[in-house]
Order: C-alpha cells, then structure tokens, then sequence
C-alpha cells in the first residue's frame, strides 16, 4: 500500500526506529470464509527494519543483479525480545519462528540463535521452530494450530498477506509498527482502494481495528473492548456492513451502526 | 501378473518441452534410471514405487544411491550421484536432508545438474476434503538461483548478508519454459509473481524477462501480481490462477501453499527439467524425519512422481494407468493414510494401489 509503505519509512528513518510489525489475524463473525469453522486467532511478529527490503541491489554486470538481505544480530533480537513480551502480555502460550535456515544457514540462522535466546528467558511460552514453506503448507489445511509468529521482514509481509486472506482480506487487518522510546504506528495494511475514493464505499474496519490496538497500547483496553464488541456484533449482524463483505451500507451507515450499539 | 501394460507407446515427440530426446542408458530393453530415496521417510516411499514398478514389471531398473546423513559424510557419495543422473538423464528422488557441514545438497544437485524448472501441479481430488474445490493450477518455479545462491557471509560481527542473484539469462529461460509448457499443455494464463515494488533491479529484472516473452505468445494472457498478494488469493480464490512463474523462494512458498490447498505433501508429485535432464520428486519436500522407520507417510506423492516419470520415458500406457489407479484410491477415500484423516500404513497405500491396478486390468 502506498500509505503505509511512506508511513513505515517514515518510522524506521526516526531515531526510534520501528523494529516490530504486529498483524494480528482474526476470524470475524459474520465474514464467513472457508476457514471461519475452525477458526483463525494468530499474531505475526514481523522484522520491520532489515531483511530482504533493505533496498540494496546491483546490477553487477549488466543482465546480473544482485539483492543484499541483510540480517543483524540486534534487529532480530529486537523483533525477538518484543515478540515474547507481547506473548507474555496477552496470554498467548507458543511462539514458532519461521525461516529457511536450511537455505539461508546464516542469515535465518542467526535470526533463529536470537529467538532461541530470548525464548531461553520465557520459559512459560513454548518455543519452536519451522520452516516457512512448511508453515503455508500447514497452515492452509489447519489454521487454528497457530498463535504467535515471528519472523524476518519479507517472510512476515507475505505471511501476514496470507493470513489475512484466511480471515476475509486485508479489508479487515490491522496492524501496529513498534519503535523504540515507546513510538507506535498503527496502520491499515490495504491499498488506497483509488476507485472508491468519495463514495463513501470504503470499509473502515481495518484501520478501526488498527485504532483499537492503539488504545490498548495506550492503556485503555476497556474503551477498545466496548468499541470491538459493537464492530464484532455489527459484522455478525451483517444489517450494516460495506459492499466488500457483501453488504449495501455506506461507510458512515456502517459507523452509525457501531456507535449505536456502543450508545446501547 | 500385470505384464500387459508395459508395452513402451509408440507415439513419439511428447517428450517434456525442454528436454530433447538425449539418449538414455538403455541395457537388455530397460531403461535405467536413478533412484536416490533420500532422508527421513524417503526409504519408505522409495520402497512403494519400487514394488509397485516390480509388479507392473515396467522395463526400468533403478540404479538406487543411498544418501543419508551417514553416506553424505563421504563427498564420493554424493558426486557419484551426480554422476549417475547425468548418465541416466532421468531420476526420482527423495529429499536430503542437510548434513552437519555447510553443503546444501539438494541446492546442489540442481545447481550442478542445471535443473532450472520445477513444475507443481495442484490439481484438487474429490476424495479429500479441503477448504477449497476446482484448484487446477501449475507453479513453475526457477530452481538454480535467486535466493538460493548459498552466498552469505557475516561483513561484520552480527551482520549478516545473504545474496540473491537473478539473471537475465535464467530469468529469460524460465519464462521460455513457462510459456511451452503453457502452451504444450493447453493452458490460457500465465502470472508473473514477483516482489518488484521492493525488488526494484531483481525481481523488476525477473518480471520484464517474463513480459518479453509473453510477447511472443499472444495467445496465452499473461499478468503479474505480486507475491504477497498471491498468497492472499491462494486461500481467498485459488480457482483464478492457472499456469504461475516465479523465481525460487516464492516457488517454494507457492508451491508449498498450493499442495496444501489440494491435500497436502503426500498426494503432490511434481517434474523438473534441465536440458538434458528430468527429476521426478514429491512436490512438497520434507523430509518428515521425526516420522522416519515408522511407515505411516502417505506415498501417493512418490508413486504419482514415478508415473509421470514412466511417462516421461514415453512408457504413456503403464504411467496412465498408475495414475489412474493412484487418483481412484485417493478419491474412493476406503484407504487413507494419517495425513488424509485416516489410519493406513505406507504399505497398506501401496497395496491397495497394487490393488486397483489389477481391478482397472479387470475392467
């Protein structure tokens, strides 16, 4: 998305850098997808600062070009470290880390040594590892078996992509950048959807989901539960929902439902 | 006895697109060919194709080169069976599983082989139940570069670079392979998958290989999409893709999610292609070690593998009916094994393979 490709640069270019992207993918009530009987509930813990988008590339002679992934020690433990704390703080029991170490012995292997070396600090979380085509194979055929993941940047980008799509799209994930000193970004992941600019047609779910990771990370998790339980039974009643989930409502129509059922 | 199907067919010309008819190690009317079973549950699924080929009495001898862990120890080992393929021009392999040095075998063998294009056909069963029906879609996968190259070093203490290396040359190539095989096979689109938002150079020089190309077939539709994005059409709407090219980790990822899609790692084959070379392997590769001795892996991948691999030999009749028999037992879903929800053994699979050979004989 061009918004939030701007606004992560903007994030990582500060002193605080944005070194964690958290996508959490949920199955939404009322947005029926094939995966919506067993039910997805997982987090990715995405590297957002390095990996295979550090943009150096060369062509080395012409028609051969070569791409730089670059992995550092404490960018892995940073997404590592914070990764853990999240799991810690939200209940959540296993962390896999995903990667090609097979392939990519030391760049993935040392995002792996980091992982292994704070999970070694968390003994309560249960740890483990796979590798990334595995995760797509298993997580297509059985989603609920997954909670939280970590992982490095491209692999958390097409993974969340994935995930989302079980829940119904990236209309409906929202996502959080976390930097350091506390700085967090948080952000719809779509597209700036041009052909649906001023019709008012846009679905506001994700970035209202986005906003709502906010006011948890604020500390005002009693405010986000009130608004999460009217977007949830809103969906789930599908009266008043947007085009793109197969309902009629206008965006404000969709807003003025929510806050009727938050007013109660 | 099921003797009557080994009669070699007679129409030639059908070889794989890229691969001219080179000879083959021929010796007594059979044709040789190299059967490395690899790690983990490899033996297993090696020994079903082996007695399945002995009961069909196909006219091809398995020249089997053991590679575990143990035997890569010895670097005599593994290039004797580099030699054997490019002797045999023709294997069915399991996966290697790394050995404790840095070698990356089975990166190797396609970098040595140059066997560049990994073909994957998803192509959903009615006896298995999965999220998605009507998926018939091909991944075609650059197999010797890209994020594979193996080239990593640590430029300072806790700096680590890992280098990907796309070429016009093989970028080119692919793309040729992708459309043939579009072609060859009666198939409407191709999609470029790609990163090149990111990968401006890499991946940008991958998707203008891939266009170029598709300019000389204007029959076929061709379109990009990035792979991200895929993967989120893989589990929204996978009935949309057809024929996909990509470089090697996105084949991967791609490939893996599709067969997931389908039923898994146990019922996908899939083809790879080299001039002058063919590899035959289940399409989704693991190892599965912790699983190792205990006969409970599903063997359908293996055995599909070597029926097109028969057919590959221009053995169409007997490849055809293994197939056949292979997708009824699956479909009938009687026998199943623990990966398709049910209890069978690798060998009880092999049997009632064994078992529907003779019943379509019958038929």
């Amino acid at each position: 998305a061009v918004v939030s490709t701007q606004v992560r640069e903007a994030v990582v270019s500060t002193q605080s850098t944005g070194y964690a992207n958290v996508r959490p993918a949920k199955s939404v009530p009322g947005v029926i997808t094939p995966y919506s009987a067993e039910g997805v509930d997982c987090v990715i813990m995405r590297e957002n600062t390095e990996g295979e988008y550090s943009g150096i590339e060369h062509t080395v002679v012409p028609g051969v070009v070569q791409s730089v992934k670059l992995i550092t020690r404490e960018a892995s433990r940073n997404v590592a470290e914070y990764a853990f704390q999240y799991a810690k703080d939200h209940g959540r029991k296993n962390i896999v880390a995903l990667h090609k170490a097979n392939i990519m012995k030391m760049s993935d292997g040392m995002f792996l040594e980091q992982c292994r070396e704070v999970a070694a600090k968390y003994p309560e979380i249960s740890y483990r590892e796979m590798y990334l085509d595995s995760a797509c194979l298993k997580i297509v055929s059985d989603p609920s078996k997954f909670d939280v993941m970590v992982m490095p940047n491209l692999y958390g980008d097409i993974f969340s992509d994935l995930t989302a799509g079980l829940i119904g799209g990236l209309g409906l994930a929202p996502s959080g950048n976390m930097g350091k000193d506390g700085i967090a970004i948080y952000e719809a992941v779509h597209g700036t959807a041009d052909d649906l600019v001023e019709q008012n047609k846009g679905n506001p779910t994700a970035l209202l989901m986005s906003a709502l990771m906010m006011l948890r990370h604020m500390g005002l998790k009693t405010h986000a539960d009130k608004i999460e339980g009217a977007v949830l039974e809103t969906l789930k009643e599908r009266k008043f929902v947007t085009g793109d989930i197969g309902g009629t409502a206008t965006n404000p129509e969709y807003a003025a439902e929510i806050c009727r059922k938050i007013k109660g | 006895m099921l003797r009557h199907i080994t009669k070699p067919a007679l129409s030639v010309g059908r070889a794989a697109v890229s691969t001219a008819a080179a000879p083959r190690t021929k010796y007594g009317g059979k044709t040789t060919v190299t059967l490395i079973p690899g790690d983990g549950v490899g033996p297993e699924l090696a020994e079903s194709v082996t007695t399945i080929f002995k009961e069909m009495a196909v006219p091809v001898e398995f020249e089997m080169i053991d590679l575990n862990r143990e035997q890569l120890k010895d670097e005599g080992a593994f290039d004797y069976a580099i030699k054997s393929l490019k002797r045999n021009g023709v294997g069915l392999k399991g996966v290697i599983n790394r050995s404790a040095d840095f070698r990356h075998h089975n990166v190797e063998f396609r970098g040595n082989l140059d066997v560049y294009a990994n073909v994957v056909r998803c192509m959903s069963f009615e006896g298995i139940k999965t999220h998605h029906t009507g998926i018939d879609l091909i991944a075609i996968r650059e197999n010797t570069e890209g994020e594979y190259s193996c080239l990593e070093h640590e430029s300072v203490p806790g700096v680590v670079e890992s280098l990907k290396i796309i070429t016009r040359e093989k970028s080119m190539r692919i793309a040729k392979f992708a459309f043939d095989y579009a072609r060859e096979h009666n198939r409407k689109k191709v999609t470029c998958i790609h990163k090149a938002n990111i990968m401006k150079q890499s991946d940008g020089l991958f998707k203008a290989c891939c266009k170029e190309v598709s300019e000389d077939y204007p029959m076929i539709k061709y379109e990009e999409q990035i792979v991200d994005n895929t993967c989120q059409q893989l589990v929204i709407n996978p009935q949309q893709f057809d024929v996909m090219v990509m470089p090697n980790l996105y084949g991967n990822l791609v490939s893996n999610l599709a067969a997931g899609l389908v039923g898994g790692a146990g019922v996908v084959p899939s083809k790879s292609y080299g001039e002058n070379i063919a590899v035959f392997e289940p399409g989704a590769r693991h190892t599965w070690m912790e699983m190792k001795g205990m006969y409970v892996a599903n063997p359908s991948a293996m055995v599909l593998s070597g029926a097109f691999m028969l057919k590959h030999l221009q053995l169409h009749e007997a490849g055809d009916v293994l197939i056949k028999a292979v997708k009824r037992v699956i479909n009938r879903g009687e026998v199943r094994s623990r990966d398709l929800g049910g209890s069978c053994t690798t060998r009880e699979m092999t049997r009632a393979f064994l078992a529907e050979l003779d019943a379509i004989h019958s038929e």
